[in-house]
């Protein structure tokens, strides 16, 4: 308690004091916010936990519901990892390397955020769909939902890893180096410990993505319970065929990563600023 | 020196597998549709633009992201003044939640809004018997794209809040200056381009949303249909070239955006 006390006392007056038009304004965010995000989100848990807990367990651990839920949490994996390896490849090469293009290359990075989702998975059929050039059909298949995932989440760990990889002092790694460090070994034991709360942040947002990804999913995965059908796709499915509260359970179960996945990174952030004193 | 000359050919190893999965992943597929989209000229890619239903989507997703814009921008600074300035209990909840569209599934958010404003929906009833109509109408795409592209202005204007600091605040109302005084004449002019940069993004957030409003429009052409079911709609209709020529549309689109934050940088960097 007394030490609370003197924490405050060391915030300076100023910065206790409010500016602006705090009631108010606050005011109007915090409204604006619960009719737009807060309100929406409890229909949902309600719908959710209308039948009880029980009966919860029931809808979201039903066959269908399940396969969608494994088949989500496993192409996840797979995203995120193959996004630690060509997302720290990627920054490494925008940083430390040098070659034509590199400036486009690095303004290119972005277009997936940028992109509509529904164009990201059009764009992936027109090469590797049915009536592609390659010879190769994704369509339909769990290489094709793959595929669309990794591009939707290429730029998080590259955007996460670039910076920190930019500030990195080479001092470091050139000492190693002096002391007799192999290139492998003065990554591993220099460079990566400093990339990993980077890297994890970018690698949990991109696993956030992954589970929740629906535009860019929908087009490829066609509509095939126990085979493509992803979490998204299942709860589109059965909203469309008016089953709410089995959509609302495995909405909820989204719901529930999703705030993990933002509660796993803030703590990471705190991490690394730790780091950093 | 020697150790890099050395260790050249892994550095070109790491270089070709990086630019190697880029293209495969990005560069041929987007390259692709834009010759997809031209492969005939010019001539049929503006047939399939210039029709009515696909001109009512681009007006209707204009005329959401026009609305979504404004106020997700008025709502961005002072939620990011309350965030920085104002010590609320709770922040760290509020916080969670701004960030929240980021990570959350569009169509979570899709839902939400259908157990809301559907026929069997919270305020469902009400607005039945009072003739309102939300769910399959402009108010529910509006309000999905709002959700959805809700935290870009918070996130660009919150950091810069934090580094300017109240020092000049402080000045400013201790010489007499009235808190919107001091926000017009201070706080302002400092935010202006982070202000800038978040809008760029939530604009084309908003133009590219898809799922969210997919499951809240009913996706009636040439009534409720966006761009993006635009595409969708097409694709499935087996009108690939109409697909195609949508797509190209929403791809120039997320490249002038992309464009547009590279010039804002060099301006910002010069002020």
């Amino acid at each position: 308690m007394s030490q609370l006390a003197v924490e405050v006392a060391r915030v300076p007056r100023a910065r206790r004091r409010a500016l602006g038009a705090p009631t108010l304004g606050s005011g109007i965010a915090l409204g604006y916010l619960s009719v737009i995000v807060l309100v929406p989100l409890a229909a949902v848990a309600a719908k959710a936990a209308s039948g009880g807990w029980h009966h919860f367990w029931q809808v979201a651990w039903n066959p269908e519901a399940r396969a969608a839920l494994e088949l989500t949490f496993e192409l996840a994996g797979a995203v995120v990892a193959i996004n630690a390896v060509t997302g720290t490849a990627i920054a490494w090469t925008l940083v430390r390397d040098d070659f034509h293009g590199k400036r486009l290359v690095n303004a290119i990075i972005d277009l997936p955020f940028a992109l509509p989702t529904i164009v990201a998975g059009l764009t992936l059929l027109a090469l590797y769909g049915p009536t592609g050039d390659l010879g190769v059909d994704v369509a339909y298949t769990r290489w094709g939902v793959l595929m669309a995932l990794l591009f939707v989440t290429l730029p998080f760990v590259v955007r996460a890893v670039q910076p920190t990889l930019l500030e990195l002092d080479r001092e470091m790694e050139e000492a190693a180096a002096s002391l007799g460090a192999g290139r492998f070994a003065t990554f591993r034991r220099i460079v990566f410990p400093h990339l990993l709360p980077a890297l994890l942040s970018g690698v949990a947002l991109a696993f956030a993505r992954a589970i929740g990804e629906f535009g860019a999913v929908i087009l490829i995965a066609g509509n095939l319970p126990f085979k493509t059908e992803v979490a998204s796709l299942y709860v589109f499915e059965h909203i469309n065929s008016d089953d709410p509260t089995g959509a609302s359970a495995l909405a909820v179960l989204m719901l529930v990563v999703s705030l993990g996945v933002l509660l796993v990174i803030g703590a990471l952030r705190r991490w690394a600023t730790r780091h950093d004193r | 020196m020697t150790a890099r000359t050395r260790t050249s050919n892994r550095l070109l190893l790491v270089r070709f597998c990086a630019l190697g999965y880029l293209a495969v992943i990005l560069i041929a597929p987007v390259t692709l549709i834009f010759w997809r989209a031209f492969e005939h000229g010019v001539h049929p890619f503006w047939a399939a633009i210039s029709n009515p239903i696909a001109t009512h989507a681009l007006r209707l997703t204009v005329e959401v992201t026009l609305i979504a814009v404004p106020l997700n921008t008025a709502f961005g600074i002072l939620c990011a003044l309350a965030i920085v300035r104002h010590r609320i209990p709770g922040m760290g909840l509020i916080n969670a939640f701004v960030d929240l569209p980021l990570a959350l599934s569009p169509v979570v958010v899709g839902l939400a809004l259908y157990l809301l404003y559907g026929r069997d929906g919270w305020f469902g009833h009400w607005l039945t018997t009072h003739g309102v109509r939300v769910l399959f109408a402009l108010p529910a795409m509006v309000l999905a794209t709002i959700f959805v592209s809700l935290p870009f202005v918070v996130r660009e204007v919150v950091p810069v809040l934090r580094e300017i600091g109240t020092d000049q605040e402080e000045a400013a109302s201790t010489l007499g200056a009235s808190s919107l005084t001091t926000f017009r004449r201070i706080t302002l002019p400092a935010i202006r381009w982070a202000i800038a940069y978040g809008v760029v993004l939530t604009a084309a957030r908003s133009l590219g949303e898809f799922g969210a409003v997919s499951i809240v429009s009913g996706g009636i052409a040439g009534r409720t249909q966006t761009l993006t079911q635009y595409v969708q709609a097409s694709y499935e209709n087996f009108d690939q070239t109409g697909a195609y020529a949508a797509s190209v549309l929403l791809a120039l689109l997320a490249i002038t955006t992309l464009l547009a934050m590279t010039v804002m940088r060099h301006g910002d960097r010069r002020a």
